[in-house]
């Protein structure tokens, strides 16, 4: 295993990429590799990038590690898109943007398939961004279709959260605020040469003001930017922004040194009980054979899940509400 | 953490200066109904890019299309670049329109499978099935 966590923190790529396999795959023996590189993590700058689906959010990221190279850091991305929920496979074409850097020694990018973990997704996620900081990245990039909770996690445990819209997509801002809009700490207005630019932004300034108070006792004000990620238009202004709210992150309570405010660290640990508690009993359920034989029983009418499920979960539990 | 099964990951190349890819966007999909999943680089891609990506993906295979005759060189360079960089389990398979007269050297050059116009996709899905397995290590 300690060999393992060495050639990551060397940065060696075959290791990484072989590591964020075996941590999609859930198998435990990564458990013990992810403990050793804790102490290496928490120094990269994760930046979360949503969207949907179409709105540029590739090219952007594309654009964002050309001008992070620029500055000489190094960079890792992860490109999350869906499975198929019929056949469990994915095309994973996040890439195609991005090959322009695959030859890049500074530059890390992996796509990565939501399949169907429940809460899975945000946990292997956390984990693959560790090992890319552990690697060494200076920044890493996380893009998802910011769609559905276990999404919506991901992005939130990024230091910056940017949400990507286009013009003409009024509809579309509406069906993403109740989920996401909340979390944004930058929002992007891509493909601005579009027809409908100034009234999605202004569309975007009136739900953002709303939250005026907020902003007056020192919250962060998401600021609002056009920009066309395919000419690399306003770009250089969008990484600036991220460097004012890493200043603002730095500068206020719990600040970015290693892994964030006290909050996100509780939210972290929350979701890894829960993940792993879950994954403990229904392990030992199946093995036991309790699971199929409670199963049988409810198809049978001997019984009702809700008594099957108090009397497989309380003795686990070993004591009784 | 949940414990799955191993999934076989594929890459789908366009190697070289060809641009048609309505084959390799159909394998793709072909691949992804049959639970795979695929990471699809673009056109244009050298070798050197291929393998590169192929690793950072910990991919099974990459099958490479090519429609535009280079396939001599651009099929078996990637399988060179896979051994360099010691990754040559990840299996390489290719398709296009390539002469029969091609197949048997581009099978010698370390190319395992070539698939030509008309091969019905469940064909290809089937071999990939039968002749690449996740990695298990």
């Amino acid at each position: 295993m300690s060999h393992i966590v060495e050639k990551v923190v060397a940065g060696d790529v075959r290791t990484v990429a072989r590591l964020i396999r075996d941590i999609d795959d859930g198998m435990p023996e990564v458990r013990e590799v992810l403990k050793g590189l804790y102490p290496h993590t928490g120094r990269a700058y994760v930046i979360g990038i949503t969207g949907a689906p179409g709105v540029g959010k590739s090219t952007l990221v594309d654009q964002m590690v050309a001008h992070l190279r620029k500055r000489d850091k190094t960079v890792g991305v992860l490109a999350v898109d869906p499975t198929s929920p019929f056949s469990g496979g994915a095309i994973l074409g996040d890439r195609v943007r991005m090959q322009r850097h695959s030859m890049d020694q500074g530059v890390f990018i992996r796509s990565l398939a939501t399949r169907g973990h429940f809460g899975g997704l945000t946990q292997s996620t956390r984990s693959a961004i560790d090992v890319l900081d552990a690697m060494g990245k200076d920044f890493i990039l996380v893009e998802t279709v910011g769609v559905g909770q276990d999404e919506v996690d991901v992005v939130r445990s990024a230091h910056t959260t940017v949400i990507v819209v286009i013009p003409g997509m009024g509809d579309d801002i509406q069906a993403i605020k109740a989920g996401i809009l909340e979390v944004g700490d930058i929002f992007l207005i891509n493909k601005a040469d579009r027809e409908g630019a100034d009234k999605t932004l202004s569309d975007l300034r009136l739900m953002i003001d709303m939250d005026q108070k907020k902003y007056d006792r020192g919250s962060w004000k998401p600021p609002i930017l056009k920009v066309q990620a395919v000419f690399d238009k306003g770009i250089t202004e969008f990484l600036e922004e991220i460097d004012r709210h890493a200043e603002y992150l730095a500068t206020t309570a719990g600040g970015l040194q290693t892994r964030g405010t006290r909050d996100k660290v509780s939210q972290e640990l929350g979701e890894m009980i829960k993940a792993r508690l879950i994954e403990e009993v229904i392990d030992r359920l199946t093995e036991s054979g309790d699971f199929d034989r409670a199963v049988e029983s409810i198809v049978k009418g001997k019984t009702d899940p809700y008594t099957a499920c108090e009397n497989l979960v309380f003795p686990i539990l070993s004591s009784s509400p | 953490m949940m414990r799955q099964k191993r999934r076989v990951r594929v890459m789908v190349a366009k190697p070289g200066l060809d641009g048609h890819d309505r084959g390799a966007r159909i394998i793709a999909r072909a691949y992804r109904d049959a639970g795979f999943e695929v990471v699809y680089t673009g056109l244009h891609q050298t070798p050197e890019e291929i393998v590169e990506a192929a690793i950072q993906e910990d991919v099974d295979m990459i099958g490479l299309s090519s429609l535009a005759g280079a396939h001599k060189y651009l099929f078996p360079a990637v399988v060179e670049f896979l051994k360099e960089r010691g990754a040559d389990d990840i299996v390489v398979c290719g398709g296009g329109i390539i002469p029969d007269d091609d197949i048997d050297k581009l099978k010698e050059a370390g190319v395992k499978e070539v698939f030509t116009p008309g091969t019905p996709l469940e064909e290809i899905v089937n071999w990939v099935e039968n002749n690449v397995k996740p990695r298990q290590d």
